[in-house]
């Protein structure tokens, strides 16, 4: 595929799921074992063309669009359909597709009550194309559409397999997270005027920036702030995110924090920064007290948690926390740290909710007090393996989680953009607060694994039959294993992709 | 006075097959009666060809009181599609309830015959005319189910508000007439844009006239009226209601205002902006209450109503305000289009599911999607099309409002925008909560298969593909520049 013509790889990429999830619906309910087969055939067809796509990447020329498509689509108000990627988008793009299909494969076990594999799948389908399409899109209001696009589906995932309170925490995302976007819609519309330009186009708009006038630029900033904020979630935005996560059904859990979460990062980065870059300069600050309050909130939080699927879903607010950080910082570094937190923690998040997934269906409980320990004894594979997640969550080097958090903060010690002159000592003192924050990470994991793996089991566990990993979490794991410890001591198959495209970026920011 | 008989084809054609739909059911007996519906839609084809042909012509005849320009064609075929629809769902429900089908379908389509003549009328007498040809068949309608205390009360109702609110704007318009010296609402703009404009008296019968259109699209404080009378309605008058005649007076409401009272936009404007404000909040603070889906319904649209007002807040008067004019006139027709295709639908799911059970609670379609996917489907698409989900035409309405807002930035702009916003997310609450009803909760046991029949399956088929497809490629209606062609002519 030569990256410069081959815009059709990626359109076809994009809506190979929505096709499939039109024909999933046509099959007959009965066949059970057909929908969940067709739904990996058509996740894995994705995957080997985005595979293909990812493979012919032209790596030295990542900075620059390719696979573009771009075509007039609504004439009245200068939208058009354009698509294209660069080295920020290839990742998540490519992390969308993996774990749609590991999440295709691991759906080939039962499902939660009401079961209905036919309509979660289709769902499922149909989010992978709002997500995917979310990060190649570069039309402002395509972005919108395709970003607005994974809440119906999400909702009706949480509402209709989650668990006890799935009323409660369906409504909640979808109020939340609509909240924000609305915002969001009504400054792109500012930025359109305020252009000029008659064009929606991200790269065009970015390379016009910066326009208008400081209040303009504050204002535009704000509303897109609380559409992307509200998504990552920023603290103090978080509040959908626990319940959400808690409820949602594993799958529901795994792509909400692996790539639905990401989105609103991704905007920040994409959008937000390089077009109202006099915004982000004076939002940057607070941006960064935003994210390392954060970072210890979310620590606290996780200590507190007697529910392990609760747990891991506050560690996403301060992972996030990171991630904020480093676009808090506002130079090449921070971005990049920024995005490797995002695909670090989409991974490794990701899977620790398929473990706790797995947990559940074993104990039926997910009260860290119920399970009482023992679990290396009981379940050996499975003790290690959560031992192994759990540590890379935490941020240890060599593994994928270390490369998101401590360059963040090494970047925010410089921040770009003249920060460094007028807020030097406040980024300082985020650093070290945040810093602390890395410490009660490691705090809440390792007591987390002393709780549930180390010790005998209790007497409820220790006659029951619980059976160790299988082989279709194998499949559905392995890549993301494998990925946590590659990504770990080799860090430089992110960076090495991301770095034009940053610099770019930073280009944009006249940092 | 020579008359431009092709200008008034359409309305022609609505009347000769009003005439022939009394007869025919004068001539048939029992069951055939039911058979005068295709024939009223077999008119209303003809009347919708008969329009198509106007399109992108320019034609005024009786005087200057009668114009039919793309800014009435359009109208007119919006009309006339939503009387296909409500023919559509109208067969069943009207042959079952034993109505006098005859007289039914001969008033709907009177009114209809009201509806074409507002958007083409340019005098404050056609406009009354029209109006009172719209409302008076209405009345009769909405207490067609006699032996029903609730129909006759909200007849009553509806009877009562609505000829309080024809009598002020009357006097409004007595007023009017006293200051401009004519009817003919060009006139009345030069007129009054020659006096100081701030004469409060002249103000007041501006409001007046406004008023009257106030009661007709249900904007708070004057949608009392609405949720009874939609609760107590024959269904399809009510989807009639919630639809057709509310854009009937939308567009009666742009008509007088943005080309009578265009010099007094500065006054009439930021009033009409806290009305949108007022109403949008109302309807949805009281719509999230409700436990009746008629009712929600209803309360729904009187936040629509909010809506759809708000383009109107943004008038201003003077020879740059055409720029924002134009805007909200095109967000205002655009709205008005997008919200008929998903009001009518969602009103077909709940007739299709009252006619067999005569249930209408929110909690009576639990497990709505296990009884019958394609309404289930069809009710949260519309559902979530009225909320402005994306893929659905309603996104893309409240899009052109913000567009609209967006066009020459104010504070008071950027309110309206903040309340649109809030109220949107008020007002996803609640279509939510029928949605998961529907998809979420079980069916109780017993109830009896959905049959929604042909022609009601296949409007909300149409419907639905419209709201997906119109999600898809606003495109294909929103290139209307000509519609606002009005404008230049206040």
């Amino acid at each position: 595929m030569d990256p410069n013509t081959a815009g059709w790889a990626l359109v076809v990429a994009l809506f190979l799921p929505l096709a499939g999830a039109g024909a999933l619906t046509l099959m007959p309910a009965s066949m059970d074992r057909e929908i969940r087969r067709a739904a990996v055939a058509i996740t894995a067809v994705g995957f080997a063309l985005v595979a293909a796509v990812t493979a012919s990447f032209d790596y030295s020329r990542a900075g620059e669009l390719q696979f573009t498509t771009d075509v007039p689509w609504i004439t009245a108000i200068d939208a058009r359909f354009s698509l294209g990627m660069d080295g920020i988008s290839l990742p998540l793009f490519f992390l969308t597709s993996l774990l749609t299909l590991l999440c295709a494969i691991y759906t080939t076990k039962p499902l939660p009550s009401p079961g209905k594999p036919k309509a979660f799948l289709s769902l499922m389908l149909l989010l992978q194309t709002g997500m995917a399409g979310t990060f190649v899109a570069f039309d402002l209001i395509l972005f919108f559409i395709f970003f607005e696009l994974t809440l119906v589906p999400m909702f009706f995932m949480i509402g209709m397999w989650g668990g006890p309170r799935r009323d409660y925490a369906s409504v909640k995302f979808f109020l939340y997270t609509l909240f924000g976007s609305v915002f969001m819609l009504v400054a792109f519309l500012a930025i359109y005027f305020q252009a000029g330009a008659n064009s929606w186009s991200i790269t065009e708009l970015s390379n016009m920036a910066p326009f208008g006038s400081t209040t303009f630029q504050t204002w535009a900033f704000l509303g897109v702030f609380l559409g992307f904020a509200i998504k990552v979630p920023v603290w103090p935005f978080h509040p959908w995110l626990p319940d959400a996560h808690t409820e949602a059904p594993t799958v529901g859990s795994v792509l909400l924090a692996g790539v639905l979460l990401k989105m609103g990062t991704y905007g920040f980065i994409r959008i937000a920064l390089p077009i109202l870059p006099d915004g982000a300069a004076r939002f940057a600050p607070m941006i960064g007290v935003l994210a390392v309050i954060g970072i210890v909130y979310g620590a606290l939080c996780c200590l507190a948690q007697t529910d392990v699927k609760r747990l891991i879903a506050f560690s996403s607010v301060g992972h996030m926390g990171f991630v904020m950080l480093g676009i808090a910082a506002m130079n090449e570094a921070g971005i990049q740290a920024a995005l490797f937190g995002n695909i670090a923690h989409g991974i490794i998040t990701g899977m620790l909710f398929f473990l706790a997934g797995s947990m559940h269906e074993r104990y039926h409980t997910r009260e860290i007090a119920v399970i009482g320990g023992g679990m290396l004894k009981k379940m050996p594979v499975y003790g290690v393996l959560f031992t192994y997640v759990a540590i890379a969550s935490l941020g240890l080097p060599g593994l994928a989680g270390f490369w998101g958090e401590f360059p963040a903060m090494w970047a925010a010690i410089s921040p770009g953009l003249g920060l460094a002159d007028s807020y030097g000592g406040l980024y300082l003192g985020l650093v070290v607060f945040a810093a602390i924050g890395t410490v009660l990470t490691a705090g809440y994991f390792l007591w987390l694994i002393q709780r549930i793996n180390l010790g005998e089991p209790t007497e409820r566990w220790a006659n029951e039959p619980l059976a160790d990993v299988q082989a279709i979490e194998w499949v559905s794991w392995l890549p993301l294993l494998a990925l946590i410890l590659a990504l770990g001591i080799f860090p430089r198959l992110l960076f090495g992709g991301q770095d034009a495209a940053v610099t770019n970026l930073v280009g944009f920011l006249g940092g | 006075m020579q008359i431009d008989f092709i200008a008034i084809l359409p309305e022609i054609v609505l009347t000769v097959t009003a005439l022939l739909v009394l007869a025919a059911d004068l001539a048939l007996r029992g069951d055939a009666k039911q058979f005068v519906n295709p024939l009223a839609a077999f008119g209303t084809v003809g009347a919708i060809v008969a329009t198509v042909v106007l399109w992108g012509s320019e034609r005024v005849t009786f005087g200057t009181m009668y114009v039919v320009d793309d800014f009435a064609v359009l109208f007119k075929l919006l009309f006339l599609g939503t009387l296909l629809a409500i023919l559509g769902i109208s067969w069943r429900y009207v042959a079952e309830h034993r109505f006098f089908q005859g007289e039914y379908y001969f008033l709907l389509l009177t009114s209809f015959i009201g509806m074409m003549l507002m958007p083409s009328s340019r005098d404050l007498i056609m406009l009354f005319i029209a109006l009172e040809t719209v409302s008076v068949p209405a009345f009769v309608m909405v207490g067609m189910r006699k032996r029903d205390l609730y129909s006759s009360e909200s007849a009553l109702k509806f009877f009562l508000l609505g000829v309080l609110s024809a009598a002020l704007m009357l006097f409004g318009m007595s007023m009017v007439y006293g200051f401009a010296g004519t009817t003919d609402l060009v006139g009345i703009a030069a007129a009054i844009s020659g006096e100081t404009a701030s004469v409060p008296l002249l103000l007041g019968s501006v409001m007046l006239v406004i008023v009257g259109f106030g009661f007709k699209i249900s904007a708070v404080p004057f949608h009392f009226w609405a949720p009874d009378t939609y609760a107590g309605a024959p269904m399809p008058v009510a989807a009639m209601l919630a639809v057709a005649s509310k854009a009937a007076g939308f567009a009666g409401l742009v008509v007088v205002a943005f080309i009578a009272f265009e010099p007094v936009a500065d006054v009439w404007g930021p009033m009409l902006g806290v009305l949108a404000v007022l109403t949008m909040t109302v309807g949805n603070l009281i719509a999230l209450q409700q436990r009746d889906l008629i009712r929600l319904l209803a309360y729904s649209s009187v936040a629509q109503a909010g809506y759809i007002l708000i383009p109107f807040g943004l008038a201003r008067t003077g020879p740059e305000a055409a720029v924002v004019n134009a805007a909200a006139i095109e967000a205002v027709v655009f709205y008005l289009i997008a919200y008929a295709v998903m009001n009518l639908g969602a009103f077909g799911v709940a007739i299709a599911v009252e006619r067999r059970t005569g249930l209408r609670s929110i909690a009576d379609y639990a497990g709505l999607s296990g009884r019958s996917p394609l309404l289930a489907m069809g009710l949260t698409v519309f559902l979530l099309s009225l909320g402005g989900a994306p893929l659905t035409v309603g996104l893309w309405a409240k899009f052109a409002i913000i567009e609209a807002i967006a066009v020459d930035i104010t504070l008071f702009g950027i309110v309206l925008a903040t309340f649109l916003v809030v109220n949107s997310v008020i007002a996803f609450f609640y279509y939510l909560k029928v949605v998961r009803t529907v998809w979420m909760d079980q069916a109780p046991a017993g109830l009896p298969q959905l049959q929604p029949g042909f022609n009601l399956s296949a409007v909300v088929v149409v419907l639905m593909v419209g709201t997906l497809l119109l999600g898809v490629l606003p495109g294909l209606v929103t290139d209307f520049s000509s519609v606002i062609s009005i404008v230049a002519a206040g």
